[in-house]
């Protein structure tokens, strides 16, 4: 399984310096970084996906292993990406959705069946053919992290992947997402402004601040 | 060639096809006028400079009478228009009548001008609809009052003709230009402090709207100057606006009339620059005076009655329109229908039945060349708006412009340029010169209707694609095409009523030899014959009406099973 190693990466916005950052994401380690608005957190993220806006400019590498994957376009990343909308396309039904990801290996009837596997294993079998739209926010969830895993990402970054859910659902579908992303021994980057978001993904914690933030590994704040 | 590179290269090359297609025939039409205005035209022995085309255009009498018409009717009507449509926005912007007349505004500008002019002449004519409704019992009239509508030497039914048309194309164009200047939240902050509704609005929001309507605005006056068909049909005759004249020397059969004709271009097109000079100095006049107006705290400024005034006006002029085009209906089905009846009783489909033959061949030529320049326009736009999406920044300001150059320029003085180049390079007149003519005006319309929803379109979305491995490509058909689709049709529709819409790129490029229900339309509204001329402007109110409706049907049942895709549920 690959690490993901983020070698003396540097933002800048114009000529002011967001962020500057060295450090490596163990196989199912989920690394949080919380910090006010405005500090680059989701600007971090964009640069890792392939998304970076033109306002930004980054130095330094992003590394699946030992594979430089900063200069591939996005798509051959091998990046999953969870927003905090579950962004489920409207006009696929949830099949479409999951199919929409799937790496294309195999006859139709197995990839098929893996999409009815995906969905057994969270009781949503039944919701194949369904409008993403009649879900509700944590079946929306779920499909959104299901198809996300089919895709057979390498790393995830998971941008407030909780915030728009309700109270009573959010322990349970972020315990769900921290389970999988273990399971699949994904490194995992997760920005969240929620205390308990970090405490439950039970890895290290970046905070960066609104000055020029520097951080190493030896800048982190270790959770148990 | 890897796919990615592919789309990289498509995407890189449309927008410059798309600039290419609005500024070389504007372009290269004014300078093709141009040459022959100072005597230079080979092809007819034109051979050496001169001002003679000059001096035989000023020669001409009423010259200046057509010239100060054009000026006057163009910028009467679109200060008119604007004035209504400010009002109207101010006294009535997200309340339930505004909404309603929201929804109404695609199909109301896709109404071609000429079945529109049409009808109006229908409508108010001695002999019309209103007059009728009046008589004998009101006016005590037995036969056909004497006034001149259409026709009369003020311009007055012109004017009318124009503001009916251009107040849905600006209010449309206000849309997308209220989110812009984030209208909403200029309206709550100036409610908040106590302004009413206009005073808010006017005081509030048109600063920031007015910047935004500018390009628009001066389109509708470059149109509304030079206009040829509603001027024909609705427009004085002794003399006539001075692009009905030009087209009227362009096609007299003394070729040597043709150096006049291209000076009178050029004189259409220095009217219509002194017009957009005049209106750009009053611009500069009224924000200089109302200054000190927006600073003075005053919290209202006649609001009641000017709301009333606006509800009236607004309802008086889509009423006109409606009215205009029932009047159509009526007379294309109409026997005999002496006056003062109301209703031509009973109604017969003789009329229809004796044009059938006759209709063929000018609906499918409508039909073809309005699906193929649509068909241009769409990819063409898709691809700048797929571009400009890709580089993540706005429109540039000359690029904008560039948008607006075929609703600038007059069209009599680029297109007549283009005809004098075509038959200077031997190019035969016909159906690809008429597609390519319709594109260039098509374009625009498709562009404007289009952006906002493109532009609007969560990049998230794109972005999720991508991260699940997706191309470029894919990410384009199989994500921002679906997404896309209900507006992308809408847009498609908006261009195709345009391209119906079309008189003088068909006339001139097509040298008679491509004829569409529009050419007839207008053709036959200077005749006498009522009947025929209501079924060929019903049926350039119709084709449009078809497109909108699958505009409107399409996703529909494409998204039956998809509630977040159905149109109206926002």
């Amino acid at each position: 399984m690959a690490s993901l190693r983020l070698d003396d990466i540097v933002i800048h916005q114009g000529q002011h310096r967001l962020l500057s950052l060295d450090t490596t994401v163990a196989p199912g380690e989920v690394l949080t970084v919380m910090g006010p608005s405005g500090v680059g957190k989701s600007t971090l993220l964009a640069f890792i996906a392939g998304f970076l806006s033109p306002a930004f400019e980054a130095q330094g590498c992003v590394l699946l292993d030992a594979t430089r994957i900063d200069t591939l376009p996005a798509e051959q990343r091998h990046v999953g990406l969870l927003f905090q909308d579950p962004l489920l396309f409207p006009h696929l039904d949830v099949a479409g959705n999951l199919a929409f990801g799937m790496v294309r290996e195999g006859t139709r009837r197995q990839r098929r069946a893996r999409i009815h596997d995906a969905l057994s294993s969270v009781g949503l079998e039944a919701f194949a053919g369904r409008d993403p739209a009649t879900l509700s926010g944590g079946q929306k969830a779920r499909v959104a992290l299901l198809r996300v895993l089919l895709s057979k990402p390498r790393a995830m970054l998971l941008d407030e992947p909780f915030s728009k859910l309700d109270a009573e659902r959010r322990g349970e579908i972020r315990h769900w997402v921290f389970e999988r992303v273990r399971d699949h021994r994904l490194p995992t980057l997760m920005v969240t402004h929620d205390e308990a978001d970090a405490q439950a993904a039970g890895g290290r914690i970046l905070r960066l601040t609104e000055r020029d933030t520097v951080m190493g590994p030896t800048d982190k704040e270790e959770r148990a | 060639m890897t796919a990615g590179v592919a789309y990289r290269l498509v995407v890189g090359v449309l927008p410059w096809l798309t600039i290419a297609l609005l500024s070389v025939p504007v372009v290269a039409g004014v300078l093709g006028a141009l040459a022959p205005a100072f005597g230079w035209l080979p092809v007819l022995g034109g051979e050496r400079l001169t001002l003679a085309p000059w001096r035989q255009l000023f020669a001409v009498p009423g010259i200046v009478d057509m010239a100060r018409l054009s000026l006057v009717t163009g910028l009467v009507s679109a200060a008119l228009s604007l004035g209504l449509v400010v009002l109207f926005l101010g006294s009535f912007l997200h309340t339930p009548l505004y909404r309603r007349i929201q929804r109404w505004l695609s199909p109301l500008l896709a109404v071609p001008h000429a079945a529109a002019a049409i009808g109006l002449a229908f409508l108010l004519a001695p002999s019309g609809w209103v007059v009728r409704g009046l008589s004998p019992w009101a006016t005590g009239w037995a036969y056909p009052p004497d006034y001149a509508f259409p026709g009369d030497a003020w311009g007055l039914s012109l004017i009318l003709g124009l503001v009916v048309k251009e107040v849905p194309f600006l209010l449309l164009m206000s849309l997308a230009a209220l989110v812009q200047c984030q209208a909403r939240e200029r309206l709550s902050v100036a409610r908040s402090l106590g302004y009413r509704p206009l005073t808010a609005f006017l005081k509030g929001v048109m600063p920031g709207l007015y910047p935004l309507l500018r390009l628009p605005l001066y389109a509708v006056i470059a149109f509304a100057t030079s206009t040829v068909d509603v001027a024909m049909i609705l427009g004085p005759t002794t003399p006539p606006p001075l692009a009905v004249a030009v087209v009227g020397w362009l096609n007299d059969p003394t070729l040597s009339m043709r150096f006049m004709a291209s000076a009178g271009a050029m004189l259409q097109l220095l009217l219509t620059l002194t017009a957009l000079l005049i209106w750009w100095t009053l611009e500069r006049l009224v924000a200089r005076v109302s200054r000190g107006w927006c600073r003075d705290g005053r919290r209202q400024c006649g609001d009641r009655w000017l709301a009333g005034m606006a509800w009236l006006a607004m309802r008086t002029v889509l009423g006109l329109m409606m009215a205009a085009l029932a009047g159509l209906a009526l007379w294309s089905v109409a026997g005999y229908w002496p006056f003062p009846a109301f209703l031509p009783w009973p109604p017969i489909a003789h009329n229809w039945l004796n044009a059938a033959d006759d209709l063929v061949a000018p609906v499918w030529q409508s039909l073809g060349v309005a699906l193929a320049a649509t068909l241009v326009s769409v990819v063409l736009v898709l691809g700048a708006l797929e571009s400009e999406t890709q580089r993540r920044r706005p429109m540039r300001p000359w690029a904008q412009l560039i948008l607006y150059l075929p609703l600038l320029v007059p069209s009599v003085a680029f297109l007549f340029g283009l005809v004098m180049m075509q038959a200077q390079m031997g190019v035969r007149p016909g159906l690809g010169a008429v597609i390519i003519g319709h594109a260039v005006f098509v374009l625009p319309y498709v562009f404007l209707s289009l952006a906002e929803s493109y532009r609007r379109l969560d990049p998230r979305w794109s972005q999720q694609a991508r991260s699940l491995g997706a191309g470029p490509w894919r990410v384009f058909w199989r994500v921002r095409l679906p997404l896309l689709l209900t507006p992308l049709l809408t847009a498609a529709a908006v261009g195709f009523a345009v391209s119906i819409g079309q008189y003088l790129p068909t006339i001139l490029l097509g040298a008679g030899r491509v004829v569409t229900v529009t050419t007839e339309a207008v053709s036959l509204a200077s005749g006498g014959d009522r009947r025929l001329t209501a079924i060929y402007a019903l049926l350039q109110l119709l084709l449009p009406a078809l497109g909108f409706m699958l505009a409107m049907l399409v996703p529909r049942y494409v998204f039956r099973r998809r509630r977040d895709l159905l149109p109206g549920t926002d």
